[in-house]
């Protein structure tokens, strides 16, 4: 019997051979991240539970400081300062306004073959690169900055192989929209989404992040890929171990997807229960669009904006924001006049942060308010007002709409 | 559940499908300072009728995929503030079970018990029994017992009140 690349994993960490889905281990993570939405939770609770001590491996802990930034009010201002205080009193690595914590662990620390452990859902983006991630809540990562260790139930995978593939201005984001709405917001609930098959392959690491990012809107703990050298000349440096799916691994079960010709795609309000092709939904005026966001703030999404942008208008009265994933995104898109470009189109362009996609700070919307966007969720209220309504869409789709002022498909007929 | 085990009865509040972590606790108030201070705000864009209402031992009836959404850990711990004694639901989000196994906040997947389940029903919790009943229309609802492991966290109130039980 064989082995899916999630029961390798955890093996390698466990120090367990021959683990399989179902099984409850305890095991080290190779990091753990914890991030401004919850860390203050943690360390409140560390803090009342095991005051000073030193917590174990702080040279694995990552605080990233990323979702209220800059801070929005005193009492964030204390939040960071408070991470800030344990970070260095611990020993901790700390990235204070640096970027969106997914794109900062990628940047810096992911490798292939490595479990990464994140208090955050979309930590599930790490597979992209050949490793697992998985989201925690507070009370697991005061337990593994205690003890070094965390239980988890090896999940089970769901094999989805993607034939095919899209090109411009279908992207990997409608990749990822049109499965979901095929196999439902929570068809993958407690276990993994497993993508294979020439279509991902195809895929630069870029477009896997995109597709693996939203695998927790799918229910699925991790989106994984099997690495390849993609993985090695992305990330070079980095002590990749490559392992993959046996030809006779247990899955619970299979889809094939058929990318050729799929059209852009755009999540509806208020769950990933409506997903649509985005010309069915043409012409819906709006009031915000927002580019951005762990799954769409990379160089490549600003450059396909950027080409959308060049020479055109925001439409009057309606509001594009912008903000790259990282200062090293930010200032490759300085580099490369891209900033110029929106600014010309009369974007707002924000410091990298989770911003409008997270709702908790900058680039809300109001009472009645329509918002397209290339942020994670649609849930209502996700972005400001439970009065209004958020619509998901690529970045190409996001900035398309911003000239027109209604929802705009990017492909005519 | 209480240190005894015993069952309390308390009223159902019934909820959707899909029921994301941004319902249960807005992101504007996730950086608040206590969990007391964001319990105020609890469902208060889809059930503004919850906060005033809510009494210590009442329940949520959940659908398929409650918790879905964010990792956020402030979503079970403003409803095990409040009082709310249990979750039952079709299927839970893995992260929010995840959450609320370790805080000690007992989630029940039981999709009959969901289906009968009316709003405002008066629901009581064995636990020990894994028994619903429902007091209102006079029925039970059985659920099979917790797995050992999950059973000894949230008898002992969490996972760190559990990690301490063993050292």
């Amino acid at each position: 019997m064989g082995y899916t690349i999630t029961e390798k994993l955890f093996s390698r960490v466990s120090g367990r051979p021959n683990v399989i889905s179902g099984d409850i281990i305890t095991f080290t993570p190779d990091w753990s991240m914890a991030n401004d939405a919850t860390a203050h939770i943690s360390i409140d609770l560390y803090r009342s539970e095991y005051g000073k001590e030193c917590v174990k491996l702080p040279e694995r802990s990552v605080l990233i400081i990323d979702h209220n930034v800059p801070a929005d009010s005193p009492s964030t201002a204390w939040v960071h300062k408070k991470m800030r205080n344990f970070a260095i009193e611990q020993g901790m690595l700390l990235y204070d306004a640096k970027g969106i914590c997914h794109q900062i662990m990628i940047e810096n620390h992911v490798a292939a073959g490595q479990i990464i452990v994140g208090c955050d859902s979309h930590s599930c983006t790490y597979g992209a690169i050949g490793a697992f991630g998985g989201g925690i809540g507070c009370t697991d990562i005061v337990y593994l900055w205690k003890t070094g260790e965390l239980w988890w139930y090896v999940p089970e995978s769901i094999c989805i192989e993607l034939i095919g593939g899209v090109k411009e201005p279908v992207t990997a984001r409608d990749v990822i929209l049109a499965i979901i709405g095929q196999l439902g917001p929570d068809a993958a609930i407690g276990r993994v989404m497993e993508f294979t098959g020439v279509g991902v392959h195809n895929m630069s690491i870029p477009e896997r992040i995109v597709l693996c990012n939203m695998a927790v809107e799918g229910g699925a703990v991790c989106g994984i890929v099997e690495p390849d050298e993609k993985v090695i000349s992305f990330l070079p440096g980095r002590p990749h171990q490559f392992f993959k799916s046996d030809a006779d691994a247990r899955y619970y079960s299979s889809y094939s997807i058929n990318l050729n010709g799929l059209d852009p795609m755009i999540a509806c309000p208020h769950s990933m229960e409506n997903i649509v092709p985005v010309s069915r939904v043409e012409g819906l005026s709006i009031n915000q669009a927002f580019i951005g966001s762990c799954n769409n703030g990379r160089i490549e999404d600003l450059r396909a904006a950027a080409k959308v942008l060049k020479g055109n208008k925001v439409k009057k009265a309606v509001r594009l924001v912008i903000s790259p994933a990282s200062i090293n995104i930010y200032r490759q898109a300085l580099q490369e006049g891209l900033i110029d470009i929106f600014l010309e189109a009369g974007a707002q362009v924000l410091n990298p942060s989770c911003s409008t996609c997270w709702g908790g700070c900058t680039g809300l919307v109001g009472d009645g308010e329509r918002l397209i966007s290339t942020g994670t969720r649609n849930f209502k209220g996700r972005s400001g007002s439970h009065k209004s309504e958020i619509y998901l869409a690529s970045a190409i789709t996001t900035a398309v709409s911003a000239i027109e002022g209604v929802i705009t498909c990017p492909v005519k007929e | 559940m209480d240190k005894n085990n015993k069952a309390h009865t308390g009223k159902a509040w019934k909820v959707g499908r899909h029921f994301d972590t941004d319902q249960i606790l807005p992101s504007q108030y996730m950086l608040f300072p206590t969990i007391e201070e964001m319990a105020k705000h609890a469902l208060e864009g889809i059930r503004p009728d919850f906060i005033p209402n809510v009494r210590r031992g009442d329940l949520l009836v959940g659908d398929e995929n409650f918790g879905c959404g964010s990792s956020r850990e402030q979503a079970p711990r403003v409803l095990k503030y409040i009082g709310i004694e249990t979750v039952i639901a079709k299927s839970f989000a893995s992260i929010f079970f995840r959450n609320a196994i370790n805080i000690g906040l007992p989630v029940i997947v039981l999709p009959d018990a969901v289906d009968r389940i009316r709003e405002g029903d008066r629901i009581e919790i064995s636990f020990e029994k894994g028994v619903i009943t429902n007091k209102t229309q006079g029925e039970t609802y059985t659920f099979p017992p917790f797995p050992e492991f999950l059973m000894g966290i949230i008898k002992v109130g969490g996972l760190l009140q559990y990690a301490k039980s063993r050292s």
